[in-house]
């Protein structure tokens, strides 16, 4: 039952949506599982909610390190869902966009959740940069190539890049800065991220069959291997 | 250069002779502290954006297509634009949700706006109000435009709508029926867009049109992504992909093409225009430090060799 | 030191409160309301909390972050109940929601079918039970075969077959003469030479790419040359890569700093 279930519930849904493609009387059958799909996918959301505040009630309750921080994380769940379930502030009835101008729940996203994930990722600029002083360096062949390729993009996608070379007659701008940079996107680049996705592409499709055989059953935890 | 003035001079000449410090104690083998280079990063960024330093841009071919492809639509055409970032990404990818919409505004094209990240919806509201409630406020929600919002389940939302659009937004964000939206009559699948352009930089993106709408419709698709994707997007094009604006570069050049052609615009908001001044300096600082790290690396191998 | 946290957190509270006073009296030169004051100077502060994390961890940061995790899952869990739930779900199941909630309702008879992703949505949040966790395989069942069947045919087609195909590009261009083929040679002109060029590095570098990438053979001779090759092409693709990653990456610092020299400071135009 708790392994025999799963495996069936898989093999039907990856099988349906697989023929659904090409038995066109089918296509209906295969929008309907892909349309559940995306209502248990709220219920995902459901889930990784009610685990935030699990966890952090518990932390609370034990006093563990750094619980009074908790209650940031739980204060700021709470007002963000009351703001968002109940409309408070929306502009319009009940049916007006949650995310309608003047909301409250608009508010808080644009002036809380904004700047918050925005500078987290804005903070890899710093590393980024620290990461290249200590970590780029042009120890042997392979290196140096990244190295010069990274430095022609670099160049070449600034102003700067095509201020250096623009001395060049018109007869080498094979050799100016933005045009190497261009031509490294769409022709070396393009090539070594083709045989990447090729790799990837088979990897998915031949993961996608064992799965929907029940040769590769992990996902079903420790005793459903 | 447009504009200069003394105060950024001075400033790009502390860094850069602080750069040739740094040069030189690499030569004698020492380390640098990584707050020093955090404040070069920060000093290099803020000081070129006090000044608004900002270029012209040449359109790349792959930029160039999208904007060649809009401008030939006929009046009418309708464009669907998926909002599909977040907060994280916006400063690159805003900018180009931002001109593309003001594009098909000027050209009359209908825009049907959906997201398939939650917080692609947060994010179209900012672009509703930078550029049509404020530059075309005579656009009528429900005829010109429309927005279907944000739904849960990535793959499987494109998986319904590429063969019935009903069935997966059956009311607009503001639940006015599918059948009452003037916009979607005639509108029933992904098939029945004229070009579909998703703004992103994750899963799902650009990526996942291609595979459950572009490809097996035949739609023309067309992207604008964070930089850090875009290098992985070109196998697709020109084939699967008709136009790819990569990074703020590609959104500056978009811009710069669209501003130029349409003078009526001139004054337009131009963000990724001005981002492009304290980006290039920043690209020099840390392509000094990639070269102070390496001149740091060579000495220090020189002196194990010798001792 | 203690005396310290107390001192610089009533730094920052009078900076706080200076900061929202400058605003709401227009002290930037733009009239804000004392809300819309608060806000900005809310917005910067975070920020600057943020980035605080640059001279090392602290409170500040921490609040910051713990706030993030919070604000952001409510967030995806109230579009996730309005977009999807009120918007796709209620219609097809009752009538009293619908109407309730103003969406239009959907009849229809096969809509009792949806009783099966309300089942297996509950069984998810069953991992939140201690007992009966095992019961949430049942929902990760159905979202693993949909994955699975949904990526099959089309990682095929689009990342496969695809890409083979547009790998088979033409090597030689017709010739027309020295002068016809040594034109429009800027690369991003494609002339014949270039097109010639391009093609030749596309085919030879995919192919060799794809040898790198072999493990069953052992990587020499002929096969030992073609991986070395296929090394070249992904290295330069990790450079173009890592030269996009950089510029991605400041664009995000020039936003914010754009944010706080513009909406706060308002020091630039």
């Amino acid at each position: 039952m708790r392994r025999e279930v799963p495996l069936i519930i898989t093999i039907l849904v990856g099988t349906v949506l697989i023929i659904s493609v090409f038995i066109p009387p089918l296509e209906s059958l295969g929008e309907s599982f892909t349309l559940f799909f995306d209502i248990i996918a709220v219920f995902a959301f459901f889930l990784g909610g009610g685990n935030l505040v699990r966890v952090h009630v518990l932390k609370l309750a034990k006093k563990k390190r750094d619980w009074p921080f908790s209650i940031v994380t739980l204060v700021g769940f709470g007002v963000m869902l009351a703001a968002g379930l109940f409309k408070i502030g929306n502009p319009g009835d009940i049916a007006a966009s949650v995310t309608a101008e003047g909301s409250l729940f608009n508010m808080i996203y644009r002036n809380v959740f904004v700047p918050l994930g925005s500078t987290m990722y804005a903070l890899l600029a710093f590393f980024v940069a620290s990461a290249s002083y200590r970590a780029f360096r042009a120890k042997n062949r392979e290196a140096t190539i990244l190295l010069v390729a990274a430095f022609i993009i670099l160049l070449g996608s600034t102003p700067f890049g095509a201020w250096l070379t623009i001395w060049m007659p018109e007869s080498m701008s094979i050799l100016e800065i933005p045009n190497l940079a261009v031509w490294i996107m769409s022709s070396p680049n393009m090539a070594g991220q083709r045989a990447i996705m090729i790799g990837i592409g088979l990897g998915v499709v031949s993961m996608s069959l064992r799965l929907i055989l029940g040769i590769e059953r992990s996902y079903l935890g420790e005793d459903g291997a | 250069m447009v504009h200069n003035n003394v105060g950024v001079i001075i400033t790009l000449l502390v860094i850069a002779g602080g750069l040739v410090w740094l040069l030189v104690r690499s030569f004698r083998g020492k380390e640098i502290d990584r707050r020093v280079i955090f404040l070069f990063i920060m000093v290099s960024v803020a000081a070129p954006l006090l000044a608004t330093i900002t270029f012209k841009f040449t359109a790349t071919p792959i930029v160039e297509a999208l904007y060649d492809k809009i401008e030939a639509l006929p009046e009418g055409s309708t464009v669907l634009l998926s909002f599909d970032f977040d907060p994280a990404m916006a400063p690159e990818v805003q900018p180009m949700a931002n001109v593309v919409t003001r594009h098909c505004l000027e050209k009359n094209i209908k825009i049907v706006f959906m997201c398939l990240w939650a917080t692609g919806q947060g994010q179209l509201e900012i672009t509703l109000d930078q550029v049509l409630r404020r530059d075309f406020a005579h656009k009528i929600d429900g005829v010109d435009y429309v927005n279907m919002g944000y739904k849960a389940g990535n793959e499987g939302v494109l998986n319904v709508i590429v063969t019935d659009f009903e069935k997966m937004f059956p009311t607009d964000v503001n639940t006015t029926p599918y059948g009452d939206i003037e916009i979607l009559q005639g509108v029933n699948s992904c098939k029945d867009m004229d070009l579909i352009v998703s703004f992103g930089g994750g899963r799902p993106g650009i990526k996942e049109w291609i595979l459950f709408v572009g490809d097996p419709t035949g739609v023309p698709s067309a992207g604008g992504v964070a930089a850090v994707v875009a290098p992985q997007l070109y196998p697709y094009y020109p084939r699967q992909l008709m136009g790819l604006l990569g990074g703020i570069k590609g959104a500056a050049e978009y811009e710069s093409h669209f501003r130029e052609r349409h003078p009526n615009h001139a004054d337009m908001d131009t963000p990724a225009i001005i981002m492009m001044g304290p980006q290039t300096i920043a690209h020099i600082v840390i392509i000094a430090f990639i070269i102070i790290g390496n001149v740091l690396f060579f000495m220090n191998r020189r002196r194990g060799a010798r001792s | 030191m203690k005396n310290l946290k107390w001192f610089v957190l009533a730094a920052v509270c009078i900076l706080f409160a200076v900061s929202w006073f400058a605003k709401a009296s227009g002290g930037d030169g733009v009239d804000n309301s004392v809300l819309d004051a608060f806000l900005v100077t809310l917005a910067a502060f975070l920020t600057l909390a943020i980035m605080s994390f640059l001279y090392q961890d602290n409170p500040y940061y921490k609040f910051a972050e713990h706030l993030f995790v919070g604000v952001s899952a409510a967030y995806w869990m109230c579009l996730g109940f309005w977009s999807t739930v009120v918007g796709n779900l209620f219609p097809r199941i009752s009538e009293g929601l619908s109407n309730f909630f103003l969406v239009p309702y959907q009849p229809g008879p096969l809509n009792f079918f949806f009783a099966i992703p309300i089942i297996l949505g509950i069984l998810l949040l069953m991992r939140l039970s201690p007992k009966g966790g095992w019961l949430s395989r049942w929902p990760l069942a159905f979202i693993v075969g949909t994955t699975a069947g949904l990526n099959f045919v089309r990682y095929l087609r689009s990342d496969f077959v695809k890409q083979i195909s547009s790998t088979f590009v033409p090597l030689v261009v017709d010739w027309q003469g020295f002068g016809h083929f040594f034109s429009n040679i800027s690369l991003t002109a494609g002339g014949p030479l270039v097109m010639m060029l391009t093609n030749l590095v596309i085919f030879i570098g995919v192919f060799c790419g794809i040898v790198y990438f072999f493990f069953s053979k052992e990587h020499t001779g002929v096969f030992g040359k073609a991986s070395r090759v296929g090394i070249w092409i992904l290295m330069i693709t990790f450079g173009a890569s890592f030269g996009y990653t950089v510029m991605g990456r400041i664009s995000l610092l020039v936003g914010r700093l754009t944010f706080l020299f513009t909406d706060w400071l308002g020091i630039i135009g």
